[in-house]
């Protein structure tokens, strides 16, 4: 990394420049500075109001970039020591659809864990490839899915050796990584390409100490969520593409579905949080796992709740574990974790990342002061004491191994009935039905309906997770194929 | 030459004091500190530019967060206090020879050390052998405390910047557990007049009533804070703050105050229309 190059924000930079030429604007927004819509400036301010505008020449344009934008992802490809970067405003989601359909046309495999993220399968629907699925390994007493084991993997390579691509979480939601040094290489000894979900993983580039990145081992692309822990806006996000790959085929692919009117809030966002990583990652992150492991501590100090951390590391399914997730099992007082996270936001007045069935999840991140983090271990010793009871009979686990009849796309796309969830049971469901967040799919379209996908779904519900994906709001009915 | 000393008591609204010199200034970790010599006040303390403590009528302050739950419950004698780097509040507290321990937990080292090298009119007691000084955070510090006291003190800063944590639910109810089954929680309440102060007041009333069997408001006169009007939090697992055998007897006591007397702890938990209908 070149620290001097570092220092530079060249897309911030052209805006300042712009704003200070207090150029007249005839084109895009409509706004004007601001100045068609003064309640939004009241509430924005002007500073963001007033570089809320179209691309330009000096500005540059995110579906082509020759000038700024082009400098600002050279610069954030040094600092991720990637290929190329690409400026993504369409979220994470659209990196990762953008590695997907990348990797595959249609009817091509791709070998990936189940509990990937909806926007994962969302690209299968769009590209029409074919999921291989690897089971990701279960802990038991914690309910949730680790990641791919070595020999999983090369089984599902050896077994479908004209698979195009292997897709791998790094880490997963919780925390969890898989061997991704490994798993590139038996890929990529198979031909495949290796995309890397980094959705949660930022900070494996600037921190020290961190689970390696996927451009460390030589992963060919990557999408990483600089909102999520970098500090960049909601919605911004960088794809990160080394080795062999096409960039100038990845631009056509990416400009499938990207606006052609890119935000430069969230352009200039990133390129503000990639020069702050990069010049000051280190210590930022070594604060970052300090209040996690305090929190860690504390929270363990409580009884009850087990705040979980590299203990779990065996190997395989679990090789690494990235100590700034401050993930906490709580079934063994008696609540499950999305009621733990009810509370907190009802009583509390304290927001976390999400709550599933077991556990609850805090991200804990640039912008974090010691008072929140007494606050939420305070709260959670509270929690214990005033709502703690017997854990007996409550749901004990959460994969569920799919049975994939159709692809996600000819599912979606074939002739579909509407019915009451409760009768569904044999059925091939034709859409999506999971917990938000975290967003990993209960049911994705094409998988047969289980007895057992029915009462995990029905015992979500009953502790208050928010389901989402089917047609039916309610999620009362579901979609499946026409007989 | 004239130099006066402005505190902002709203956006809209200034206090000022005409200053003699100010004698100290620095960043701790948490907060400025300032000190300061006036004629009208005397000498002085800030935190982040709040008058904190002034040498005048810091015994309105002191009294009232002190003598009021002391009268409460005469048998108390393990008390923690919260906050109180000034040490006026353990100054009151340690003129009582029944108290047999007060432990102090302020989260800012550098507080203490300045007061008790400028304001020896309140930080004159740290020395006291009940005394234990606890230099953390109020909310950790209780976290892990079960029937332990029979009154806590919070006496903090205001319910924005460090102390923040200390008018959380959380930490109310971790105060709960902390006391005895007749313990009694008396908190620095803020101000009803200005909104800001008066969203603070509700807020903490609704949190603490939402824990404690019995809550009550109290107020008294503080020249020197926004709007001079402010309200001290009674909270309790048994003993009423007014209904109460134990109050007259503590005139026994023969403490002499400059402020507190019995027929005015009966008098001010009777609050104006206005304050009773913000804590409805």
């Amino acid at each position: 990394m070149d620290i001097n190059l570092q220092k530079e924000a060249p897309i911030y930079e052209a805006l300042e420049a712009y704003r200070k030429k207090r150029i007249v604007s005839f084109d895009v927004p409509g706004h004007k500075q601001g100045r068609g819509n003064p309640d939004l400036v009241d509430f924005l301010g002007e500073q963001a109001l007033g570089v809320d505008v179209n691309s330009m020449k000096p500005l540059d344009n995110l579906c082509h970039p020759v000038g700024v934008i082009r400098r600002a992802e050279k610069t954030a490809a040094d600092a991720f020591g990637a290929k190329n970067v690409f400026f993504m405003v369409n979220g994470t989601s659209s990196a990762v659809q953008a590695m997907v359909m990348y990797a595959c046309k249609r009817g091509e495999k791709i070998i990936m864990p189940r509990n990937v993220h909806r926007s994962a399968i969302n690209a299968l629907i769009v590209s029409g490839a074919i999921p291989v699925y690897v089971n990701p390994g279960v802990d038991k007493r914690l309910g949730i899915p680790l990641g791919m084991s070595v020999a999983d993997v090369e089984k599902a390579i050896a077994e479908n050796p004209d698979a195009k691509a292997i897709l791998v979480n790094n880490p997963t939601y919780y925390g969890i990584c898989s061997d991704l040094k490994r798993i590139t290489e038996i890929a990529h000894d198979a031909n495949m390409l290796v995309l890397v979900d980094e959705a949660h993983g930022t900070h494996f580039y600037f921190g020290e100490n961190m689970p390696v990145s996927a451009m460390a081992v030589g992963a060919d692309m990557a999408a990483v969520s600089m909102h999520k822990t970098g500090g960049s806006l909601t919605q911004s996000s960088f794809l990160l593409v080394g080795g062999d790959v096409n960039e100038g085929y990845m631009r056509q692919v990416i400009n499938l579905t990207q606006t052609t009117s890119g935000s430069y809030l969230l352009m200039s966002s990133l390129d503000i949080a990639r020069r702050n990583l990069a010049l000051n990652g280190k210590q930022i992150f070594d604060k970052v796992v300090q209040f996690a492991e305090y929190a860690r501590s504390e929270v363990n100090k409580i009884g009850g709740f087990y705040a979980f951390s590299k203990e779990l590391v065996n190997g395989d399914t679990v090789y690494d574990f990235d100590v700034t997730k401050l993930s906490v099992h709580t079934r063994d007082i008696g609540l499950a974790g999305i009621e733990v996270y009810d509370i907190l936001r009802d009583d509390y007045e304290i927001q976390i990342e999400f709550g599933d069935i077991g556990n609850i999840l805090a991200i804990i991140s640039v912008g974090d002061r010691s008072y929140e983090i007494e606050r939420l271990i305070s709260s959670l010793s509270e929690i214990k004491r005033i709502y703690s009871k017997d854990p007996a009979g409550m749901f004990d686990h959460e994969y569920i191994t799919p049975t994939i009849v159709l692809s996600p796309q000819k599912a979606f796309y074939c002739s579909k009935k509407s019915v009451d969830i409760a009768s569904s049971e044999n059925h091939i469901c034709t859409e999506f039905v999971m917990c938000y967040p975290p967003g990993i799919p209960i049911l994705a379209p094409g998988e047969k309906i289980t007895r057992e996908t029915l009462d995990y779904i029905s015992y979500a519900k009953e502790k208050g997770c928010f389901l989402t994906g089917t047609e039916d709001m309610n999620v009362e009915k579901i979609n499946i194929v026409a007989e | 030459m004239e130099l006066w000393y402005t505190e902002k008591h709203t956006e809209n609204v200034q206090f000022s004091i005409k200053l003699d010199r100010q004698i100290y200034s620095n960043h701790s970790d948490f907060q400025r500190i300032d000190v300061f010599d006036s004629k009208e006040f005397g000498r002085f303390f800030t935190l982040d530019g709040l008058i904190m403590v002034t040498e005048k009528d810091e015994f309105i302050y002191h009294d009232m967060i002190v003598h009021v739950p002391m009268a409460a419950n005469p048998d108390i004698k393990d008390v923690l206090v919260i906050g109180a780097g000034d040490g006026g509040t353990i100054r009151e507290l340690t003129r009582y020879e029944s108290v047999e321990s007060i432990d102090v937990v302020e989260i800012d080292e550098m507080v203490v050390e300045v007061c008790k090298r400028f304001l020896p009119q309140t930080a004159c007691k740290f020395d006291d052998r009940r005394v234990k000084l606890h230099f953390e955070d109020g909310l950790k510090y209780i976290r892990n405390k079960v029937s332990e006291y029979d009154l806590i003190i919070v006496d903090s800063t205001d319910a924005f910047g460090p102390g923040e944590g200390l008018f959380t639910k959380e930490f109310y109810g971790n105060c709960y557990k902390a006391l005895k089954d007749d313990g009694i929680l008396v908190n620095q309440h803020e101000s009803p007049y200005y909104d800001s102060y008066a969203n603070s007041m509700r807020r903490a009333h609704k949190r603490i009533s939402e824990v404690f069997p019995i809550c009550s408001v109290y107020q008294a006169h503080i020249p020197t804070y926004p709007s001079g009007h402010w309200l001290f939090g009674f909270a309790s697992k048994k003993y009423h703050p007014t209904d109460n055998e134990n109050i007259d007897k503590w005139n026994e006591l023969g403490i002499k105050t400059k402020y507190y007397n019995t027929e005015l702890h009966r008098g001010c938990f009777a609050l104006p229309n206005y304050v009773k209908e913000l804590l409805e």
